[in-house]
């Protein structure tokens, strides 16, 4: 694809649209250049930070006339070198644009501009005594993020990811066209659902600048378990018990000392047990105290029945915070063990999350890479990471690919995909095609042409 | 070594808020939960009979359901519980709670080293532990960072004691109150609930007090007389005084005196 380059005209025409929120050259922070990962590389030629629909449509409608591609950002927490700008081109910055709009409390809605972080959005949705219900780990992504990439989080087991909970969304087309998709409904059975296609297309449709969030009232109680076994086959084989069990837990994780053991020295600050190698932790809420005790108590006995060691309850805020905040911090700690990383956010049968955790510990030995790994047990969406500790370039990338080609094929064996929620972007395509094939890659780029016949958004990204 | 921690249940949120009119507490959804600053201390006292044996008995005053906070320390690991618990001891201030856990660590039995917490996030006066040691005539330390040893019927700790630490070696029996956030508390466990035994859990009401004197207690041993709970005025109006932490208190001292608040 053939792009054009931005001409001095052209910054003259951006700034005129946003005076003072137009970068360039090495004005533009090298922060830009790549995502929280930090495997692809990109220098934009412009930075634009954008305030409101209207101007993200001025933007468009300029780079469409143009053909200069264009690639959204909003906090820059992605994992796959989604946005990143590779192409050069126009980065479109969301960031700033973080307005709360409306809060409807007929219809249990909140809408909001694109730019909201996850943290003010759960904050919000809080202080009013409501729950958007996706919990994603990395709280300082944009909901915008959230949406490019389906974002799943640690409450997926109970409320769904993030298409589930977003009931409209307004969008700017590569032409500039602002478009609604969805509305506040509940249900919906007219025609094609545009909107559910441009969640999770990582900014390669449309750019998402508003959307029309599902709240619902806030549980009153939640009580949290945390589970340590002999063992993580252990630890991981009750879970597909727990999932029959007839109680859905609103969260189940799996840990291994290992990766808690970085966590602690990443946030300097003890966990509150080293009782065994291999732990569960379970979340469970409800608008009673006694029915979340029986949930969790039916759950508890369970895993003692299934040889857990014992079963630990977090109810008060403080111990939530002493567990959750390792939890929360295990991407950063186990990044910060190793020089470089990439990582493998597949997602498989729930009722195979044990034998694949097993697997990659047979990958790491094979590939002679380390490979620490948590996740989601009770969705099947896993967070493997592949450390480099000190590899020669040319080393790191073979290891890395055979990794990551036996831990792909592996997952489509047993009826896994790619990505359970951090999306595809420029790392995992080829992953995707060996995964998916080439008819529904043909069928996916048939969309897009659709959407954006002169491929000017986020080109080289997803198919 | 025998160590008795004491400990209160209050309100399961730390955001507690006055009823601006009935200026009475307008109590959480949440219920009540063990303080948290006392689970520092229990942790610290497990970790103690770990290292060196022997007990770690709890002791709390309050209402009858007060017994919950005995009981989840219990499944924390702890070995047995006191609960004082009369009407005789209702509305106490500092001064008649202190002199009532005295009492109760006096019938609880021997007891080489009481830990208190910090302070309560309900009450937060931080006094209760240094005012139960005097009344029991023992020597006591706040704000303890580390438990270093126990040697030849001592207790060596470091306390943060503001602009300096510490290091004290202290003749048992005797009290320290541990600072906050100085250990990961362990959490409650759920085998050792399902086990619980009831007869661990010990009530204590005035008359098993070696002083039945019941204007000791309560409102009646009470200097301090409420007279009215009022949420404090919100301004957002500051002042930024800067200098040293001597300098700041005798700027801070004029500046209060200034105002008439002291």
């Amino acid at each position: 694809m053939m792009f054009n380059k931005l001409t001095k005209e052209d910054f003259k025409a951006l700034e005129s649209m946003l005076p003072g929120r137009v970068l360039d050259g090495k004005s533009i922070n090298e922060d830009y250049y790549h995502d929280e990962l930090g495997t692809a590389f990109g220098v934009p030629e412009a930075l634009v930070k954008v305030l409101s629909t209207e101007e993200v449509s001025a933007v468009m409608k300029f780079a469409f006339d143009r053909n200069i591609p264009v690639v959204v950002r909003g906090s820059g927490t992605g994992l796959v070198g989604g946005a990143v700008a590779i192409n050069g081109g126009i980065m479109l910055d969301t960031s700033i644009m973080k307005k709360v709009l409306e809060l409807d409390e007929n219809n249990l809605t909140v809408t909001v501009q694109s730019g909201l972080l996850l943290m003010e959005l759960a904050a919000y949705c809080d202080e009013h005594g409501y729950q958007y219900c996706p919990d994603p780990g990395e709280k300082s992504a944009t909901i915008g993020g959230n949406i490019s990439t389906n974002a799943g989080g640690m409450r997926a087991m109970k409320y769904g990811v993030t298409r589930d909970a977003v009931r409209a969304i307004t969008a700017v087309l590569p032409t500039g066209e602002i478009m609604q998709f969805g509305s506040k409904v509940v249900k919906n059975s007219s025609g094609y659902d545009l909107k559910d296609l441009i969640i999770g297309s990582e900014g390669t449709l449309a750019v998402v600048t508003e959307a029309t969030l599902k709240i619902i009232p806030k549980p009153e109680y939640a009580i949290s378990i945390l589970v340590p076994f002999k063992s993580m086959k252990d630890a991981i084989s009750t879970v597909p018990k727990i999932i029959r069990a007839q109680v859905t837990p609103v969260a189940t994780e799996y840990m291994s000392q290992y990766v808690i053991l970085f966590a602690e020295e990443y946030l300097g600050k003890k966990f509150p047990t080293h009782a065994s190698d291999a732990y569960l932790l379970l979340t469970f809420d409800g608008n009673t105290r006694e029915a979340v005790m029986h949930d969790m108590e039916t759950i508890a006995d369970l895993c003692l029945e299934n040889d857990a060691i014992d079963v630990f309850m977090i109810d008060t805020d403080e111990r939530s915070a002493s567990v959750w905040s390792a939890r929360g911090a295990f991407l950063e700690a186990i990044k910060s063990s190793t020089d470089q990383m990439d990582e493998c956010d597949v997602v498989v049968p729930r009722s195979r999350v044990a034998d694949f955790i097993l697997y990659t510990h047979q990958v790491a030995k094979e590939v002679g890479l380390r490979i620490p790994s948590f996740g989601h047990a009770g969705d099947g969406n896993l967070h493997i990471y592949l450390c480099r500790d000190g590899l020669e370039d040319k080393e790191w990338e073979k290891r890395k690919h055979n990794a990551f080609k036996l831990m792909y094929d592996r997952a489509k064996e047993i009826g896994g995909l790619v990505s359970g929620e951090h999306g595809i972007g420029l790392d995992k395509r080829p992953y995707l095609l060996n995964m998916l094939g080439e008819r529904q890659l043909e069928l996916m780029r048939g969309i897009k042409n659709v959407f954006d016949p002169k491929g000017i958004l986020n080109p080289g990204k997803v198919i | 070594m025998d160590i008795l921690v004491c400990v209160k249940q209050v309100p399961g949120s730390s955001n507690v808020k006055v009823d601006e009119k009935t200026g009475l507490l307008v109590r959480p959804k949440k219920g009540n939960k063990l303080n948290p600053y006392d689970l520092f201390a229990i942790e610290a006292a497990l970790e103690l009979r770990e290292q060196y044996g022997g007990t770690v008995r709890i002791l709390t005053m309050g209402p009858p359901q007060a017994a919950e906070a005995l009981e989840e320390c219990l499944w924390m690991g702890c070995d047995e519980g006191f609960l004082i618990t009369d009407r005789a001891f209702g509305g106490a201030d500092v001064l008649a709670t202190s002199y009532t856990i005295s009492q109760g660590i006096r019938k609880a039995g021997p007891v080489d080293l009481i830990i208190c917490g910090k302070q309560t996030t309900d009450g937060d006066t931080a006094q209760v532990g240094a005012e139960t040691a005097e009344h029991l005539g023992i020597p006591h330390l706040s704000n303890v960072t580390r438990i270093l040893s126990v040697e030849d019927g001592s207790v060596v700790v470091e306390a943060n004691q503001e602009n300096m630490i510490v290091k004290e070696k202290i003749q048992m029996p005797c009290l320290i109150c541990t600072d906050s956030e100085v250990n990961t508390p362990r959490l409650p466990s759920y085998r050792r609930k399902k086990a619980m035994d009831d007869s661990l859990i010990h009530s204590f009401t005035l008359n098993d007090f070696e002083d039945k004197d019941n204007t000791h207690y309560g409102l009646k041993g009470s200097p301090t007389q409420v007279q009215k709970v009022f949420p404090p005025e919100k301004s957002t109006s500051r002042v930024m005084v800067e200098g040293s932490s001597e300098e700041l208190a005798e700027k801070l001292g004029k500046l209060l005196s200034e105002r008439k608040f002291i």
